[in-house]
């Protein structure tokens, strides 16, 4: 769906989504990142379950809702990749205590 | 690692760092008032400068000069003095003037004696059907991943709307190696002649020029469909093709990626919640402030500036900017207001960069069909409520946004009401026969970003807080 353009020489950041390692880039966000991994990386609604990906990537439409470190319902188009973070694909709603 | 507010209380709290907050906050701070400059992004410059100081595309033409013209402010504003908070989440503002912020998971209040709003627009909802499809994002968020992280598609990719942001991020993509197969242009014909009246001032604005160059750039290498005047999106799970219907032409052409755009709204969340007067503009289509000639709202203290006070693109933002921090440099410091431009030389600016803003709201003022949706298309994304389930709440009684919460929960998802709230305003009003202003908008309350209820509960409590809800 998108690809990183030639001249991208930021330093490689390392995180892991749903067990498996990604290569991000450092100034990612969480979303951009998934989104350039080639994953399928699309979460599933509380409501129904439809499954989604990020929308707006400004903060506004929630769409881009992910686990981030053990936190259910992150913003992930606000929040900048770290090495190491530990991504989680969220289906459904926020599990209670996490 | 981000901390928490220096003080407790500032003379002026600027609410982003777009064109108008950077402004706001450079200016305020120059004339030496202690001056708080909050952002929810990880780097200043909001969306149209959005990763200014950090972007990979560093090559210059690629991006445009409009974009590096936000360097010099984000120097100005780091040397100002003004204290410069990114990734802090403004939750909450009264009429007292606290500001609510969450600021890597802790959350305080802060006191101001001016508060500037500057939170910027967000994309007018786009409720086609299939919009809710994986694939189909806005043409803002494809641009914000395209300036941040120097992403672009390349996979089938079709932009469909209206607008100059459109053409420009197509141009932008093109630059970068990036992919679009085709642009669906849904200006409407009449629109051209509406316009008309406007088009001496727009072709003397600086838009003109640069808008016609780039869209000739991208019409050498993408075909183009004008008036297109209906679309959808389908597929199983993720977004297959995208349908569309010109004239008496209809195709259905494969797609991987749809990226919609048809202008931008102010974003009200904030001041809506602090109590401020919106009024509906029936030009541009949305809610916007009621404010004076310096942007002072309805509540004593809070002044809006940039895309939210209505929308005037980045180089009105930032005098709109100055124009709201001098004001309030004005109030609190006046000696310190003379070492400030005078205001009547911000007026001038002012009009200079409005210049032809009429032409492109008519130009570009999106088409009923595409704002106003029917049947099983989703309206309300996070809780997923058809155009057909509000028309039902309507017939058996909803009056308004408020009431069609308690019917259908649309509006009460985590986005609160921003991508489906124009829509479900338009929507009712047409259904019940009344024009937007008599139906109104949702209620709108802090928290108006979510945070968890941990974080509220762990923010300082004074003895008489506590004394509050103790009960016995």
């Amino acid at each position: 769906m998108f690809k990183r353009f030639d001249q991208d020489s930021r330093r490689p950041v390392h995180i892991v989504v749903d067990g498996a390692a990604v290569a991000a880039r450092e100034g990612d966000t969480v979303s951009a990142a998934l989104l350039a991994s080639g994953r399928d990386v699309r979460r599933a609604t509380a409501v129904s379950g439809a499954p989604r990906l990020p929308y707006c990537m400004m903060g506004v439409c929630f769409d881009c809702l992910v686990t981030i470190d053990g936190i259910g319902n992150r913003q992930g188009c606000l929040v900048p990749v770290a090495e190491g973070m530990q991504i989680e694909i969220q289906k459904g709603k926020r599990e209670i205590g996490r | 690692m981000n901390v928490a507010p220096k003080r407790d209380s500032y003379d002026v709290v600027v609410i982003g760092a777009g064109p108008a907050g950077l402004a706001a906050a450079a200016t305020a701070a120059e004339a030496d008032l202690s001056t708080l400059l909050l952002d929810e992004n990880a780097g200043p410059g909001g969306q149209v400068w959005r990763a200014i100081a950090s972007t990979p595309v560093t090559e210059r033409d690629r991006l445009g000069s409009d974009y590096w013209a936000g360097a010099e402010l984000v120097r100005a504003v780091r040397t100002s003095g003004a204290e410069i908070i990114q990734r802090a989440t403004v939750w909450s503002l009264d009429r007292h003037l606290e500001v609510g912020v969450s600021i890597d998971g802790a959350s305080s209040l802060v006191k101001a004696r001016r508060v500037i709003l500057a939170t910027g627009a967000l994309e007018r909802p786009f409720p086609i059907p299939g919009w809710t499809l994986p694939g189909v994002m806005t043409a803002g968020a494809a641009q914000t991943m395209l300036k941040s992280s120097g992403l672009v598609p390349d996979g089938q990719t079709v932009i469909a709307g209206q607008g100059p942001l459109l053409w420009l991020l197509a141009a932008q993509i093109l630059r970068l190696g990036g992919r679009i197969d085709r642009i669906l242009d849904t200006t409407e014909r009449r629109n051209y002649f509406a316009a008309l009246p406007h088009a001496f001032a727009f072709m003397t604005s600086p838009y003109f020029a640069k808008g016609l160059a780039m869209m000739r750039e991208v019409r050498a290498k993408v075909p183009v469909v004008t008036g297109v005047s209906e679309l959808s999106a389908a597929g199983d799970g993720r977004l297959a093709t995208v349908t569309y219907a010109a004239g008496s032409r209809r195709e259905t052409i494969p797609a991987e990626l749809l990226l919609l755009h048809q202008g931008v709204v102010p974003n009200v969340n904030l001041a809506m919640a602090a109590g401020v007067e919106h009024r509906w503009d029936d030009l541009q289509l949305c809610w916007s402030p009621a404010l004076d000639h310096n942007g002072s709202t309805s509540v004593e203290g809070i002044a809006i500036a940039g895309d939210g006070a209505g929308i005037g693109g980045a180089e009105a933002a930032l005098v709109r900017g100055r124009i709201a921090a001098r004001a309030a440099v004005e109030a609190l410091a006046p000696a310190a207001a003379a070492t400030l431009a005078p205001m009547a030389t911000f007026r001038a600016s002012l009009a200079q960069a409005e210049r032809g803003r009429a032409f492109l709201d008519t130009l570009f003022r999106p088409a009923r069909q595409f704002r106003i949706p029917s049947g099983d298309t989703i309206v309300c994304r996070c809780e997923e409520v058809t155009a057909k389930d509000i028309l039902d709440a309507v017939a058996i009684g909803a009056t308004g946004p408020n009431q069609l919460k308690a019917y259908r929960r649309s509006g009460m998802g985590p986005c609160q009401g921003r991508l489906c709230g124009l829509t479900v305003t338009e929507l009712m009003a047409q259904a019940r026969g009344k024009n937007p202003q008599e139906i109104g908008y949702y209620r709108l309350r802090a928290p108006v970003k979510p945070i968890t209820l941990a974080e509220l509960a762990a923010m300082p409590k004074t003895e008489a807080d506590v004394q509050a809800v103790v009960r016995g």
